[in-house]
């Protein structure tokens, strides 16, 4: 028996190796973890139950006989983030490349099944070359049985992918389904095909970083939401944002408890919202100040900066916020913010968790780039989401609340369950200026006349007053109240029960 | 007494004046312009009064609107401040014309006075002792090059009608001479519409040392003893003390006597302050006299017992001084420290912003002047300082170590102040000891200010500090759902790493390394700005932020970046590659928010290292920004007239 234990032993030290030393020392000098030291970081200490340490590959093709590493490639299992189960993948680069085999695809798709029998959240860290060429469709075939339940998975349990190494081609479509992208500088890319194609096919050079790279996808493409220095810090980040997020749609958002008083003022929030209609404001202050402790996860911060996404907590509670940035481009949507807010709005509502709005919106960018590029429909994903969600749902109109966009950003009429104002807000059809030069349009040449009249109109719709007689709003607040007015809202709401008519699934303009 | 008066002036001094306005239960008026519709100055007041546009030019110093403020509100007085129009003689004259009464000097002295040259001269009769220097303004570059060389060089160009700093420069050469002449005139032009300069020979390493002297309408002048004011950056004081700790009881009594002297031969009433520069050798200069309330008089207040304002008040409205020269007693010691909206780390630029967060320190022994709240915006319009510390005490060393436990204190966010500064100055042994002189701060910062630095133990107490904020924060944590509380962690600071065990003892954290052992209590919670609590039973504070995967600590000037880390996390950020940061080298960069008046290059010229490239004008400060090496300019990112960011750049090198 004893034998037989030490051989044990010596089998699993010999997984833990994957590709070896001298594999294991590139992996290091690149500046990236091994998949096993990457698991360590991300769950409790000694709590990562691994599965499937002796799965080995069953092809002979080009040589693969003699190639047999234990884990073919792929670390997988669940382990507790912070006390609470979590599912989780890690490829692992000193072994085949991380590239995808039959027996990694079935080690992955089992622990996303489990996760969706027991509901749990699962984590994907990826750093693969590809498809494992040799094996041919049947690899092909592994990425869509992942794909299928990456899918399956969606809206069931929380689905967040951390690329940190390489990501090409189908193999980027696994973490494009899941619900968060993280990423790391220098060290990652995701791309479908890479610079080498790009450059015989339209005579681009681009390097792999700027194809594909942490800045690029969360700067420019939005793909992924954030870009971490290194594995480090995405690491400990990620285990900070799973705090967030309830096990799965069967589950309530975590509680944490809090000292924060739940009806803590803050003075400083009455002179926010500068004098001047025109000057810009930082929305992240309100939201820190509104925030327990002022923590504000942030998402997809260096994307789309006009609308604000990110999970913070009340009285303990996590919610969703989504909040117009006056900062950039005045808080307009646009077909970006649109997309960011959208998809963020429908993860929380299949997530459980209460959205929080923040509006200062002057209306939607005009011109050719955003008629062309299809705002309507982008647009419309985001009236889509907030007028499709259940949970509960609280707005608070800052200042501008113009036209269409005032419909879609969380509105009384979308099912909006509490719907505040400042007395700074602006409810109307749109700014005084513009409305008196088409009401008046007679009156053009005439300065003195249009001034008087967009004084006029300025009293009558530039405050919270008259959407307030018509019960749009539900109360005009202090802000330095808006804490404890949030707080009061949400408990209020935390047994919301609301359903939408059945149907198979909506059909979101996509 | 008056039933009204009216403070034509803004921020902390408004505020300030207000206070003892509502402790004489006179009524107050406050003016405004429309960049502090909000401020709290305003609100304080029992009635106030827009006068115009932000710019000061069109409101704070507008004369005619303030006469017709003061008539519409029927206010009886007009206090003045410091600054602004608080030493305009036409100001003082149009308020006594209309009718209303001037809390400040007559007239006729303030003009005397105000000029600088007129004052020596006066000073020079009076048998005060003055520095030698040329007493003719200089009408160009050329006429002042060639009395700085009759003076003999090192010489100080200065505005006549100057005051706090601006249109002052030090020349030690002709070329020099000729660049200040140009930056001081011109400064002085905007500053205070009077472009007039004249020439004096430079004192090397001077103290300042001013002398506060009250004269009432029935011929009584006294003086409240001195401040010393000689930490300065810019020729602009930061902190100022009474009494100094270089003046001898002798010293002190002539200084006394010759700055009574001329305030007798000047004619003066009101509060005044005669400036003085003092050698190594207690040998004392007369520089100029202040016709005014100053920024620090704060320090003579709590030395002395008395309120300034109350008597400038009292004055003004006839009565005579109650207090002899003998009654005047100095008690303990008083040090104000400046905080302004600039970046010490960056050659002292202004920074502007909304406060974000300011919570200013309580306790024993320490008064706070200021005239902003959290909420409140530093604007580009107006003087940068957010606020006066001043900390008090039986001894120097008391009011210094009240002083620095407020600094630590004070929590602001939203714009980048030079709290870190005024705090590793008064740490240094040099302030410790008294050995100051007014090239202080360019003599303990060399090369510019980098951070204060901690001694040994308050370094260990960051270490316990921020491995107790961890521990604390990870029980929030862990009661999600119940979790195990890892005991096992490493501190790293930089290349350093201390294991350490973190566990609870009763209300304690205990911090236990290899070989030490610390005892942390404190009732921080996550999300708190400042960490009070003790350290093996030793009171203990630090300003603390969560900083990414880290924690930012701030003492005494010095800011610590710790990480508290499982033992894996710690093992593997040690292997990650450390990344450069980005070049901006190729870029002249703004580096504060303001107007670009001139670039003093165009494309495909070539440069050499310190050649002006560009002025960018930033809270009436014009400031010239240099080549840092030789190169080529490749293209020109801004123009003349437009307004820059924060980090906006400028140009571009080849």
């Amino acid at each position: 028996m004893q034998e037989i234990l030490r051989q044990l032993e010596e089998k699993r030290a010999a997984a833990r190796l994957g590709g070896g030393e001298r594999r294991i020392a590139a992996q290091h000098a690149k500046g990236k973890l091994t998949a096993r030291e990457r698991l360590d970081l991300l769950f409790d200490p000694g709590s990562f139950e691994e599965w499937d340490m002796f799965v080995e590959h069953r092809s002979s093709d080009f040589g693969l006989a003699e190639q047999r590493v234990p884990g073919d490639g792929v670390v997988t299992g669940y382990g507790l983030v912070n006390g609470r189960t979590v599912f989780a993948f890690s490829q692992d680069f000193t072994v085949f490349g991380g590239a995808l085999s039959e027996a990694h695809a079935e080690k992955i798709c089992k622990v996303m099944n489990q996760a969706l029998k027991v509901g749990a959240p699962i984590v994907g860290l990826n750093d693969s070359g590809g498809a494992r060429i040799q094996e041919g469709v049947a690899s092909l075939a592994g990425y869509a049985e992942v794909f299928q339940r990456n899918v399956l998975a969606s809206g069931v349990v929380p689905q967040i992918s951390v690329v940190m190494g390489p990501c090409a081609g189908g193999a980027v479509y696994s973490p494009a389904m899941t619900d968060f992208i993280f990423m790391v500088k220098d060290s990652s890319y995701m791309f479908v095909t890479g610079p080498d194609v790009v450059k015989t096919v339209t005579q681009e050079t681009v390097t792999q970083e700027e194809l594909g790279g942490a800045i690029t996808h969360t700067t420019r493409s939005g793909v992924a939401d954030l870009a971490f220095e290194n594995d480090v810090e995405a690491l400990l980040h990620l285990r900070r944002f799973l705090d967030f997020l309830p096990s799965s749609n069967r589950g309530k958002p975590p509680h944490r408890p809090t000292h924060d008083p739940a009806t803590r003022a803050e003075a400083s929030l009455d002179t926010l919202v500068p004098a001047n209609p025109n000057k810009p404001y930082d929305m992240r202050e309100l939201i820190q100040k509104v925030a327990d402790e002022s923590e504000f996860f942030e998402i997809t911060p260096n994307w789309a900066k006009n609308i604000l996404i990110g999970f913070a907590r009340l009285d303990g509670h996590p919610v969703g916020i989504v909040a117009n940035q006056p900062m950039v481009l005045a808080g307009c949507l646009d077909i970006d913010s649109a997309r960011k807010a959208a998809r963020f709005v429908r993860f929380c509502d299949c997530f459980n968790i209460p959205i929080v709005t923040f509006v200062d919106v002057p209306g939607f960018l005009p011109g050719t780039d955003q008629e062309y590029g299809g705002i309507i429909k982008h647009g419309a994903k985001l009236l889509f989401a907030f007028a499709e969600a259940t949970v509960p749902k609280v707005t608070v109109i800052t200042r501008k609340a113009y036209g269409g966009a005032y419909d879609v950003m969380s509105s009384k009429h979308l099912r909006g369950d509490v719907n505040y104002a400042w007395p700074s807000a602006e409810i109307a059809v749109m700014g005084p200026k513009g409305a008196v030069e088409i009401i008046f349009r007679s009156d053009l040449g005439d300065s003195g006349k249009i001034e008087a009249r967009t004084e006029e109109y300025r009293t009558k719709f530039a405050n919270p007053f008259v959407a307030g007689s018509r019960g749009y709003i539900d109360d005009v607040i202090q802000p330095r109240d808006t804490r404890a007015r949030l707080c009061r809202s949400l408990a209020m709401l935390r047994d919301k029960d609301l359903a939408n008519p059945w149907k198979k699934h909506d059909n979101i303009p996509l | 007494m008056f039933k009204k008066i009216l403070i034509a002036n803004r921020g902390e001094i408004a505020c300030r004046i207000i206070a003892t306005a509502k402790r004489m239960r006179i009524n107050t008026v406050a003016v405004y312009s429309d960049a502090d519709t909000e401020a709290l100055h305003v609100r304080q007041a029992d009635e106030a009064v827009r006068i115009g546009p932000p710019k000061a030019a069109e409101s704070y110093l507008d004369i005619a609107r303030i006469v017709a403020a003061c008539k519409e509100t029927g206010a009886e007085a007009v206090h003045p401040g410091y600054g602004f129009l608080s030493e305009n003689a036409d100001f003082a004259a149009a308020i006594e014309a209309a009718g209303i009464v001037f809390i400040g000097p007559p007239p006729a002295a303030i003009a005397a006075l105000g000029d600088k040259i007129a004052a020596k001269k006066i000073a020079q009769q009076a048998g005060v002792s003055t520095v030698p220097g040329h007493l003719d303004t200089a009408a160009d570059a050329e006429m002042a090059a060639a009395a700085a060389r009759e003076i003999g060089y090192p010489v100080m160009i200065k505005a006549a009608a100057g005051g706090g700093g601006k249109g002052m420069r030090i020349a030690g050469g002709d070329a020099e001479l000729r660049e200040g002449f140009r930056l001081a005139a011109s400064e002085a032009q905007s500053a205070f519409g009077d472009g007039r300069v004249f020439i004096e020979k430079y004192i090397a390493a001077p103290r300042h040392i001013e002398i506060q002297i009250v004269a009432d309408a029935h011929r009584n002048v006294i003086h409240l003893g001195e401040r010393e004011c000689s930490i300065q950056r810019r020729h602009q004081k930061v902190i100022e003390e009474a009494p100094s700790p270089f003046l001898d009881e002798k010293t002190r009594a002539a200084m006394g006597a010759q700055a009574v002297a001329l305030a007798k031969a000047a004619g003066y009433r009101s509060a005044g302050t005669v400036e003085f520069i003092v050698d190594q050798k207690r040998k004392f200069y007369f520089l100029e006299m202040n016709t005014r309330l100053q920024v620090e008089h704060p320090v003579t207040e709590l030395v002395t017992g008395f309120d300034l304002v109350e008597l400038m008040i009292r004055i003004a409205a006839g009565e005579k001084l109650q207090i002899a020269q003998k009654d005047v007693k100095l008690n303990g010691s008083a040090i104000e420290a400046r905080l302004y909206a600039e970046d010490p780390r960056r050659n002292f630029l202004p920074s502007i912003g909304r406060l974000t967060r300011y919570l200013p320190p309580e306790g024993d022994g320490v008064r706070i002047d200021s005239g902003v709240e959290e909420g409140g915006e530093i604007s580009i319009y107006y003087d940068p300082m957010i606020a006066k510390l001043i900390g008090r005490g039986v001894t120097r060393e008391e009011a210094i170590a009240r002083l620095a436990g407020a600094l630590d204190a004070f929590v602001i966010r939203g714009v980048s102040h030079n709290m870190g500064l005024l705090s590793a100055a008064i740490a240094r042994p040099k302030f410790r000891e008294g050995k100051l002189s007014t090239d202080f701060i360019a003599e303990e910062f060399p090369g510019g200010f980098k951070g204060g630095t901690l001694s040994p133990e308050i370094a260990a107490q960051a270490v316990a500090v921020a491995a107790a904020a961890q521990r604390i924060t990870t029980e929030y944590d862990a009661a999600i759902a119940g979790a195990v509380i890892p005991e096992r962690w490493v501190v790293v600071q930089g290349e350093s790493r201390y294991p350490a065990r973190l566990t609870r003892r009763n209300e304690s954290v205990i911090v236990a390394g290899y070989t030490t052992r610390q005892e942390v209590t404190t009732d921080w919670r996550p999300g708190d700005a400042l960490f009070r609590g003790t350290v093996d039973g030793v009171a203990t504070l630090f300003q603390i932020e969560r900083v990414g995967i880290g924690w930012r600590l701030e003492r005494g000037g010095a800011v610590l970046e710790l990480k508290v880390l499982p033992p894996g996390a710690a093992e593997a950020l040690a292997r990650m590659p450390a990344k450069p940061a980005p070049d901006f080298s190729q870029h002249l960069i703004s580096p504060m928010p303001g107007l670009l008046v001139s670039l003093a290059v165009a494309v495909g010229q070539e440069v050499k290292a310190g050649e002006e490239l560009a002025v960018i004008e930033a809270m009436k400060m014009e400031n010239v920004l240099r080549a840092e090496r030789d190169g080529t300019i490749k293209k020109l990112c801004a123009h003349p007239g437009d307004s820059l960011a924060v980090d906006q750049i400028i140009l571009e090198f080849a």
